[in-house]
């Protein structure tokens, strides 16, 4: 196959992939969208084989090794359970991270196969392109990784900081660049190798410091590394597929965590700079003692939620840990029984990844035409009856709204406060991840359930009856 | 004076990041998580590099130090493209409207 040819079915490719994600625009179209994805990489695939045209020598091998790590992806998509989501991601984004490592490597060691010159007379361009494909791949991995551990609880989620932390960063941030500048000067196999090795632990130095909640960010950021650094290969290979490919999905990953951060009010930066909630929690607790609280349980629950005529159902990280969405469907198919109307509110950062709380509902077969986002349903809580709030916290509280002194001042919250009565399924008392105390613990309409969220549901759904 | 082609690609390059900009503004929240699997297993088109790598050489250097990182990137790339395809699909799925008849 002509070079020519092939480049014109990689632009195939990556347009279909332009179509994969313009599917997702709605859950219609999402399905023909995933598709079109698929065609494109099975194009993409097919055209490097037929392109290479050798099929002697290693080709039995690299189709074991294809098959091989085909099956075990396919496994690990019918095995996963839709909670373990936000890890999964981030042990996908680590993945793709390390094979543009590999990829740089390969073609470092061996520049003929990809006409990138000599080993040690690498033309300077590519030789540019592949480190920073390589070092971008490095901290995507590492990075990655230290997010997978901390979302399945491996590593602690709370914020690990130290003294002089993004000094250490900012070193080795320049080591990187000047590790470049004398590759491409002496283009010596040392140079590279210490160039990878530094990236990695800039990698984890970066995502150390940040949080678990603040995990929506830190995957969104990944995943816009994790194309940027296929775009930097997809440079060093002239591969038009590779390079649409890498801006698409660098963007959208840099959308996506702008989106996160307004949800949280804070600038890109402060997350990543990371500690957020470290330093509060002692301020808090305070205080808190000292104001009387309503306490209900499942029977007043059930009785306020009867005699409701609307019911606006809040869930977060706390729903999703306690596994409660398929009991929260039976609860709410009991009251739609009823004939009461009800309707779930999603705040942008509930739960630990962009649209975390959507597939876990949908998973529970919840219609997604019932699933609103905060501005969609916000005005719609003074209007309605009871509010059920499972699993979330900062994102309710109202003190967002009012104390300009509060760490969440700013941030946008759920009006959860303007429905007539408030139903919190909590454990206990305790601030969130801000560390900042939830007012709406002590006000006159609010109820305060004091259990895990699916055992509460469970006793809710027995008291409907 | 010819144009270095390198500039053709960078020329693309720019421009797919506002087609990115544009389609991912587009995507409904609700399937934020659906993109970002999708999102992943498409960036694994590495694999192309992957298969280069894998591929080159004669029969007496399938084994070299290139080739078997070629191979392992084979390996990472592979499961990634069915892994984030097969559970996108999955996900995408669930997502269904309410029934009529209720």
């Amino acid at each position: 196959m002509s070079a020519n040819l092939s480049a014109i079915f990689y632009l195939i490719s990556g347009i279909l992939f332009i179509l994969a994600l313009r599917g997702l625009s709605s859950p219609e179209t999402s399905r023909r969208g995933n598709l079109f994805g698929i065609l494109g990489m099975i194009i993409a695939i097919t055209v490097t084989f037929l392109a290479i045209g050798n099929f002697s020598n290693s080709f039995i091998y690299v189709l074991i090794v294809l098959v091989l790590g085909g099956l075990i992806g396919s496994f690990i998509a019918y095995k996963i359970p839709m909670t373990a989501m936000p890890e999964l991601v981030a042990g996908f984004h680590s993945l793709v991270g390390l094979a543009a490592v590999f990829v740089a490597i390969s073609a470092f060691l061996n520049p003929e196969a990809f006409n990138l010159g000599y080993p040690r007379d690498i033309k300077l361009s590519s030789l540019i392109e592949m480190s920073i494909g390589a070092a971008i791949g490095a901290i995507t991995f590492s990075g990655s990784i230290i997010a997978f551990l901390k979302l399945r609880g491996i590593m602690s989620g709370s914020p690990i900081t130290f003294k002089g932390q993004h000094y250490i960063n900012l070193l080795l941030g320049i080591s990187i660049i000047v590790l470049i500048f004398y590759l491409c000067n002496t283009q010596s196999e040392s140079f590279f190798w210490n160039l990878i090795i530094i990236s990695f632990l800039l990698g984890l130095l970066l995502i150390i410091p940040i949080g678990g909640a603040d995990m929506p960010v830190v995957i969104s950021m990944l995943n816009s590394y994790s194309g940027w650094a296929a775009a930097g290969i997809g440079f060093t290979l002239e591969n038009s597929a590779l390079i649409i490919t890498g801006a698409l999905v660098g963007s959208s990953g840099a959308i996506l965590s702008y989106i996160m951060c307004k949800g949280m009010n804070r600038s890109f930066f402060n997350v990543i700079l990371g500690g957020f909630g470290a330093s509060d929690e002692k301020l808090s607790n305070k205080d808190k003692d000292q104001k009387p609280v309503k306490a209900g349980n499942a029977e007043d629950a059930a009785f306020l939620m009867k005699n409701a005529s609307s019911v606006i159902i809040v869930p977060g990280y706390g729903m999703a840990v306690a596994q409660a969405q398929h009991a929260l469907r039976e609860m709410v198919d009991k009251l739609k029984k009823n004939g009461i109307k009800v309707s779930y509110a999603i705040h942008p950062v509930a739960g630990r990844m962009p649209g975390h709380m959507n597939v876990l509902l949908a998973e529970a077969n919840v219609p997604y035409d019932e699933v609103f986002e905060l501005e969609e349903i916000n005005n719609d809580f003074a209007n309605a009856d009871v509010a059920y709030v499972i699993g979330a916290n900062d994102v309710t509280n109202p003190i967002a709204k009012t104390d300009p002194q509060s760490p969440i001042y700013g941030m946008p919250v759920l009006d959860v406060e303007k429905c007539k009565s408030v139903l919190f399924v909590k454990r206990s008392l305790s601030p969130g991840y801000a560390g900042v105390d939830n007012e709406l613990f002590y006000r006159d309409n609010t109820l305060m359930l004091f259990s895990d969220a699916k055992k509460m549901t469970e006793e809710i759904i027995k008291n409907l009856d | 004076m010819e144009i270095d082609p390198f500039i053709f690609r960078l020329s693309i390059f720019i421009l797919s990041i506002f087609i990115g900009y544009y389609v991912v503004w587009s995507v409904t929240p609700s399937l934020h998580t659906p993109l970002m699997s999708v999102t992943n297993a498409i960036s694994s088109v590495i694999i192309v590099g992957a298969i280069i790598a894998g591929l080159s050489g004669d029969t007496q250097s399938i084994f070299n130090t290139s080739n078997i990182f070629g191979f392992l990137a084979i390996f990472l790339a592979a499961i990634n493209i069915f892994g984030g395809f097969l559970v996108t699909q999955r996900m995408l799925q669930m997502y269904r409207k309410k029934k009529k008849n209720k």
